[in-house]
């Protein structure tokens, strides 16, 4: 069975700096498949070349078999795959409704329409209310982005790349900055995904890791240390020296 | 409070721009001044064409974000065209607007794939290049463009074969409004359309856009097309109506001028851009005829003053009026 | 022949003027990411200036330094007071405060001095010609293009160089690590703006002999300074070094062989450049 998401030998550079180093990678339908790794070991640079947002220097990339690697950042989106970010890129003085819906119209290929009032588009309306609902924001959805709290702006994030109806759904530190509380709210959002989407997730807490993933890759400096289940992953004296040793010099 | 709170089921939102009752309340003092201030006929309708000319630029500044220190290329090619037009003979009016819009859509769509790439920095400076090569070519092309003397020897016919432009300038008035209304109308549909949600997507994060999947160079190509269209509309009936097309029409001091006139009226808020373009008109004349560099001065002054002080502009303050009038 | 070599002499001459002005707008462009459109002012500023104290007895030469001087404080001034606030600020902010004191400058200009061309007396040795290798060149071209030979070197000494350099380039690359090795960035900014306007404010001093000094002169020559950045990369001294040098170059050499074009050439050529190389010549990709 052909992989959601899969590259081969993707590498990255910076000019002379490589950040992302011959990954090789392969994601099952359906899977809840982490990517982890220390900070600054590439994984965020990695999302970036599967979305098309950064050119990779080498290598191949496959949504659900095609042949992603020349498609634009739009394209492939088009094609089934969509993220989140890390930092948060919302449309911030628009309202919560107005930045789901925008992009629920840019999947049907409506923003064209310049004749109509957006208002009249009942079926994208309530499209982008019900991904809302999902992530618990339907009563903030006139409110503009800015006064969110950030716990739901977060939340926000996930709804819109929902509106993109996508097979493969990439979420980079979906709860990055957010209480240890929060983070679990978030993660149960993520867990009640459609079990048919493929999620790909990277986090640094490993307890939500092993609790919500089925499959772990660990990236360190750019390249693959290993793969495998958590039970694995956890029994690996490699990643544990990778996390070990770095909580011991630095607080990250 | 309670109007605040999203409607329990599929009920419409709130409109992202709203309607605003400013709106009929500027076509009331449009039509009012027509009564009231026969004498001034002419000034009224070239603050029309201003009008005309900051609600094109700010659906490209105001929606999509998109700042052009050379926008006044396509107030002057309308002009131009249109003035050459009925050189040639055709003389009728609206033919004149066609061609105007014509024009400047067509030197937008080939000047969209360098404009619409690059960032911030590269497209002002872009924009200001062209714009001083059309400026240039205007220059040069005396036997089409009359040099620095410009247009003056051209007829317009009346309008609908029915109404001759009048000298006191009744018709000329009455035909700006008109055409000001119908464009004020066309925008407000677009801004509130799903092209201009993607538009006003753009603006707020560009990042984002082709992260769902948007074609972020073909809206703001289509947007830059729009505008440059609808400022040539401004251009022809700034030329028929003033029976004059100059070299200033497309120079750096009207394009300088447009972006401050959509800025301090406040970008994005087509009610606010039309009542600081009138105001920006009507202080100019007033001021200038006094002293031409105490005005430049004045300009310069309230320009740098409303970087720290006026965010929002007159369309910021409608918007914090309402919201104070909604809750009282 | 002999003529073709003093059109590209004048055409060097030219192409210093537009580095020494437009090389303090690139530095605070790349740098510190603040487009100035009133940079131009700040050459105009200069140049009035400088008329005025030569006017009054001080010997050009003197009148140099001094405008070197009062335009740089000026410039941190206006840095200090206002720009600060405006690094994080939209392009459409930056763009319409320096517009908005290109303008007051301007009027202020016009107010004071009125619209009329204005001229500066240069000492009789620089008014002459010499014969230069069988070839008759204006003295003054010869001036300009030593003084703008030595600014670059001077330059490119002192950003490649020096601890100010070292700083400069840390304090963009990482402001928080330059902040936290205890460079103090904010009065970094403030006197490399600061040298910036000094250096239009010479440039413009400079260029009241060969391009004249009326209160429209800084809006004439923005555009050829922003396209000394554009052509040759934001940030860079030796981009903007070759861009200032060709673009004067090819804009005497048209106006010689072709004066039809005029400034047709120059912009086509700007078009072109952003065309195939939006980041510029030298610029460091964004
Ligand atoms: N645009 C860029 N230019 C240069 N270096 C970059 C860029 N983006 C990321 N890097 C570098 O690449 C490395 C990986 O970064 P990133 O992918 O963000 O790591 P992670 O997400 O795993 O924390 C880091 O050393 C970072 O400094
Ligand atoms: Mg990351």
């Amino acid at each position: 069975m052909t992989a959601a998401l899969a590259t081969t030998a993707l590498s990255v550079r910076f000019g002379a700096f490589q950040a992302v180093r011959d990954v090789s990678l392969s994601v099952r339908a359906g899977a809840r498949h982490a990517l982890i790794g220390p900070n600054g070991a590439g994984k965020t640079t990695l999302v970036h070349a599967l979305t098309g947002s950064v050119k990779p220097a080498a290598g191949r990339i496959l949504i659900a078999g095609e042949e992603a690697t020349g498609r634009s950042e739009a394209q492939r989106v088009h094609m089934g795959l969509a993220r989140t970010f890390q930092i948060n890129q919302l449309f911030r003085n628009l309202t919560v409704l107005d930045n789901v819906l925008l992009a629920v119209l840019e999947r049907n290929r409506r923003t064209a329409v310049f004749w109509r009032s957006v208002r009249n588009d009942r079926a994208a309306l309530d499209e982008a209310r019900s991904c809302l609902a999902f992530v618990n924001l339907l009563a903030l959805a006139e409110r503009p982005v800015a006064a969110l709290p950030y716990g739901s702006q977060r939340l926000l994030e996930i709804a819109i790349a929902l509106a993109a109806r996508p097979r493969v759904l990439v979420l980079d530190e979906p709860a990055a900055g957010v209480p240890a509380a929060e983070s679990a709210a978030i993660f149960e959002r993520i867990h009640a995904l459609p079990a048919s989407l493929t999620v790909v997730f990277i986090e640094h807490d490993m307890g939500l890791v092993f609790r919500f993933a089925e499959r772990i890759t660990v990236l360190v400096a750019g390249q693959i240390l290993t793969e495998g289940t958590p039970a694995e992953i956890s029994a690996d004296p490699r990643v544990r020296e990778v996390y070990l040793g770095r909580r011991g010099d630095h607080a990250a | 409070m309670s109007a605040l709170n999203p409607a329990s089921h599929g009920g419409l939102s709130k409109p992202a721009l709203p309607f605003s009752p400013v709106t009929p309340l500027i076509f009331a003092a449009l039509i009012a001044s027509y009564f009231l201030f026969p004498n001034h006929l002419a000034l009224a309708t070239q603050i029309l064409v201003l009008m005309i000319f900051a609600l094109s630029y700010d659906l490209l500044q105001g929606h999509a974000g998109i700042v052009s220190l050379g926008h006044a290329v396509f107030l002057g090619l309308g002009a131009y065209g249109s003035a050459i037009l009925a050189r040639w003979g055709f003389t009728d009016p609206l033919l004149g607007l066609a061609a105007g819009a014509s024009i400047s859509a067509l030197v937008a769509l080939v000047l969209s794939p360098i404009v619409v790439r690059g960032s911030d920095f590269t497209r002002l400076l872009v924009t200001l290049g062209v714009a001083s090569l059309i400026h240039e070519a205007a220059n040069r092309m005396r036997d089409l463009t009359g040099g620095a003397d410009g247009l003056a020897d051209f007829e317009v016919a009346p309008l609908l074969g029915l109404f001759a432009f009048d000298f006191e300038g009744r018709t000329a008035f009455l035909y700006a409004l008109t055409v000001f209304a119908l464009v004020y109308a066309a925008l407000w549909r677009v801004t509130t359309s799903p092209f201009g949600l993607a538009l006003r997507g753009i603006r707020e994060n560009s990042r984002r856009m082709p992260a769902i999947g948007s074609p972020v160079a073909r809206h703001l190509a289509v947007s830059y097309l729009l505008s440059g269209a609808i400022a040539g509309v401004g251009g022809a009936l700034l030329a028929q109506t003033s029976r004059f097309a100059s070299l200033d029409m497309l120079g750096f001091e009207r394009s300088a001028e447009i972006v401050m006139v959509v800025t301090l009226g406040g970008t994005g808020h087509i009610a606010g851009v039309s009542i600081g373009a009138a105001a920006f008109g009507l202080v100019k004349d007033a001021l200038s005829t006094v002293s031409p560099r105490y005005w430049q001065l004045g300009l310069g002054v309230v320009l740098m003053a409303s970087v720290f002080l006026a965010r929002g502009g007159i369309g910021g303050l409608i918007e914090r009026f309402g919201r104070f009038g909604r809750r009282a | 022949m002999s003529s073709l070599v003093a059109v590209l002499v004048d055409g060097v001459a030219y192409g210093m003027l537009l580095f020494l002005s437009a090389v303090g707008l690139s530095v605070t462009l790349g740098l510190m990411r603040f487009i100035n459109l009133a940079h131009g002012a700040f050459a105009m500023v200069g140049a009035y200036l400088a008329v005025v104290v030569v006017a009054a007895g001080l010997p050009f030469l003197l009148a140099l330094p001094l405008v070197f001087v009062v335009v740089g404080a000026f410039g941190i001034a206006i840095e200090r007071t206002a720009i600060r606030h405006l690094y994080r600020r939209s392009a459409l902010e930056q763009v319409l405060f320096s517009i908005g004191l290109a303008f007051a400058l301007g009027a202020l200009a016009n107010l004071i001095f009125g619209p009329q061309q204005q001229a500066i007396q240069t000492p009789a040795w620089l008014t002459g010609r010499v014969a230069l290798a069988g070839l008759d060149i204006t003295s003054y071209r010869l001036f300009l293009i030593a003084m703008g030979a030595a600014t670059a070197i001077a330059l490119i000494y002192l950003f490649e160089h020096t601890l100010f350099g070292a700083r400069i380039r840390a304090a963009v690359d990482n402001r928080r690590a330059a902040e936290g090795i205890g460079i103090q960035v904010e009065r970094l900014f403030a006197l490399t703006f600061g040298l910036g306007a000094a250096l239009a404010g010479l440039g413009g001093a400079l260029s009241v002999e060969m391009l004249g000094l009326d209160p429209a002169f800084a809006l004439k020559y923005l555009t050829m300074l922003l396209m000394v950045v554009a052509i040759g990369g934001a940030g860079s001294i030796e981009g903007s070094l070759l861009a200032a040098l060709g673009l004067g170059t090819i804009d005497a050499l048209f106006k010689y062989l072709l004066p039809e074009a005029g400034g047709f050439v120059i912009f086509g050529l700007l078009v072109a450049v952003l065309l195939v190389k939006p980041a510029g010549l030298k610029g460091r990709a964004a």
